[in-house]
């Protein structure tokens, strides 16, 4: 029997990594990330998990040594936030260009300046281009779930590529949850031994990445960007089992009371469950509001988009992060380029908010969605409007 | 996976590298032919060579092939005429010419 107990996303993610059975385990802390790794290193040090633990001195050796790992044929995690995650960028881009499933819990965190501990995707948006599968969590439950789909997701011989899943540093990192956690049996249904087919052996040399000039990267980066894309269809079927074991069916775009809304909100991360209860509210009032949820930010689901906005006339985007000097947040910019050849009726409006942990009310949510529908109205003389700015 | 054995890099298409950049077997670069890099070729005049070695001993490519006779010869699949050998060679046995001359 599956058994529901209260858990914060930390200690979920760390529970889906040991009910995976991960090989190896090499992380550095930051702040929200800690309890993850400090939890796994529990279950290291006291035999609950048998892997090895590499206590690296950066990040950046961190995800180096995860490679190497991975590399190895190993089961590997790691988790960081935040500027420990902009450290380990250029390793991101070998991880996944090198396909190695390595999965990782990204603990989204703001950038400093100023220095700051707080939540928001300013982190996770960095990584937009490094070829990773990127997946958003909404609550603890998702933490858990995505964090062992991602095993099984990126394991995929057709797929081998590495996974971020992202859960909001703090309140969902931190905040204490119900979340129902499987029989080990269950886990091992779900998730098969993994084997690396180009594990590196002394017995069996290979080189791995060569220098590679003009003549055949752009051949190597099409094979990379159409293996990204096509994982979107193992991606479904492993969440379609997923569902069928555990019960739970997760997909890319997540659509709550879309029926008949003209006027839909799309959201990420944990301020979507506040965003539910807006569109309550609206809907009780008699308003056509629905709102959408982004799971899979890459590859980016563009049909799954298409399908859940068919019936909309007006698309408000929230964003957790701001692209300084940019076209708007980097989800309202990726959805506009995304519709322009299929909807150009659709009227859209930017909203940035919840930076650096600013906390955001569900009153707040009904207001966004009504200056949202002015804006797209009445067009704005700013790229984005910034919910709750002092002026 | 790229088809090493039959394929240049320039008859690879993307559908060759869909594991991108692994090559599953070792010391394949012997195949790779630099010595079309080379704009001037080493010739050995071996009534001057006294078969040193200097020039196999310095030869940053291992290109310099040391033959049954005791002489040495360059490997003009691997040079690539960076004039190293003729520099080296206490005999002034090597002198470097233009591909261009036959």
């Amino acid at each position: 029997m599956s058994k529901r107990i209260a858990l914060e996303g930390s200690f979920a993610a760390a529970e889906a990594a040991r009910m995976a059975d991960v090989d190896v385990i090499a992380a550095y802390p930051i702040t929200p990330q800690t309890h993850i790794i400090e939890r796994l290193a529990d279950y290291v040090a006291n035999g609950e998990l048998k892997a090895s633990y590499i206590p690296v001195e950066s990040e950046h050796s961190a995800m180096s040594a995860c490679y190497g790992a991975s590399a190895a044929g190993a089961r590997t995690f790691t988790a960081t936030a935040s500027q420990g995650f902009f450290l380990m960028h250029e390793v991101l881009h070998w991880v996944s260009a090198m396909r190695q499933p390595v999965i990782m819990a990204v603990c989204n965190r703001a950038v400093a300046p100023p220095a700051n501990i707080w939540g928001d995707y300013s982190d996770a948006m960095t990584a937009r281009d490094t070829g990773w599968i990127q997946l958003f969590a909404v609550n603890n439950q998702e933490v858990f779930d995505f964090v062992l789909s991602s095993f099984r997701i990126g394991e995929d011989p057709r797929v081998l590529l590495p996974v971020m899943v992202h859960l909001d540093g703090f309140t969902l990192s931190h905040v204490v949850e119900p979340v129902i956690l499987p029989e080990q049996e269950e886990v091992n249904r779900f998730l098969p031994p993994y084997q690396h087919p180009y594990a590196i052996d002394p017995d069996n040399p290979m080189s791995y990445s060569m220098v590679m000039g003009p003549g055949i990267y752009a051949e190597i980066k099409k094979a990379q960007d159409v293996t990204l894309r096509e994982s979107k269809e193992i991606i479904l079927q492993a969440w379609k089992e997923f569902g069928d074991i555990f019960g739970r069916y997760y997909s890319p775009i997540e659509s709550y009371k879309t029926e008949g809304a003209k006027t839909l909100l799309m959201s990420t991360g944990c301020l979507s469950e506040t965003a539910k209860v807006a569109i309550d509210r609206k809907r009780d009032k008699g308003e056509d509001v629905g709102l959408i949820i982004l799971h899979l930010w890459r590859p980016f689901p563009f049909e799954e988009l298409y399908q859940a906005i068919k019936d909309a006339e007006t698309l408000v985007v929230f964003d957790r992060c701001i692209s300084l000097g940019g076209p708007g947040g980097p989800i309202i910019s990726e959805v506009k380029s995304a519709l322009f050849d299929k909807r150009k009726d659709i009227k859209f409006a930017g909203l940035i908010g919840g930076l650096c942990g600013r906390n955001l009310s569900v009153e707040q949510f009904e207001d966004a969605l009504d200056k949202g529908r002015e804006i797209a109205e009445k067009g704005s003389e700013e790229v984005f409007e910034t919910i709750g700015i002092r002026e | 996976m790229a088809e090493k054995k039959t394929k240049a890099i320039s008859e690879l298409t993307w559908r060759d590298m869909r594991f991108g950049n692994v090559f599953t077997e070792p010391g394949s670069a012997v195949r790779y032919k630099t010595g079309d890099w080379r704009s001037q070729r080493p010739v050995v005049d071996r009534e001057k060579c006294n078969k040193c070695g200097l020039c196999w001993l310095y030869c940053p490519d291992g290109a310099i092939t040391p033959l049954d006779d005791g002489y040495y010869e360059p490997d003009l699949y691997f040079c690539k005429g960076c004039g190293i050998c003729p520099q080296v060679c206490p005999k002034k046995a090597i002198t470097m010419i233009e591909e261009e001359e036959k």
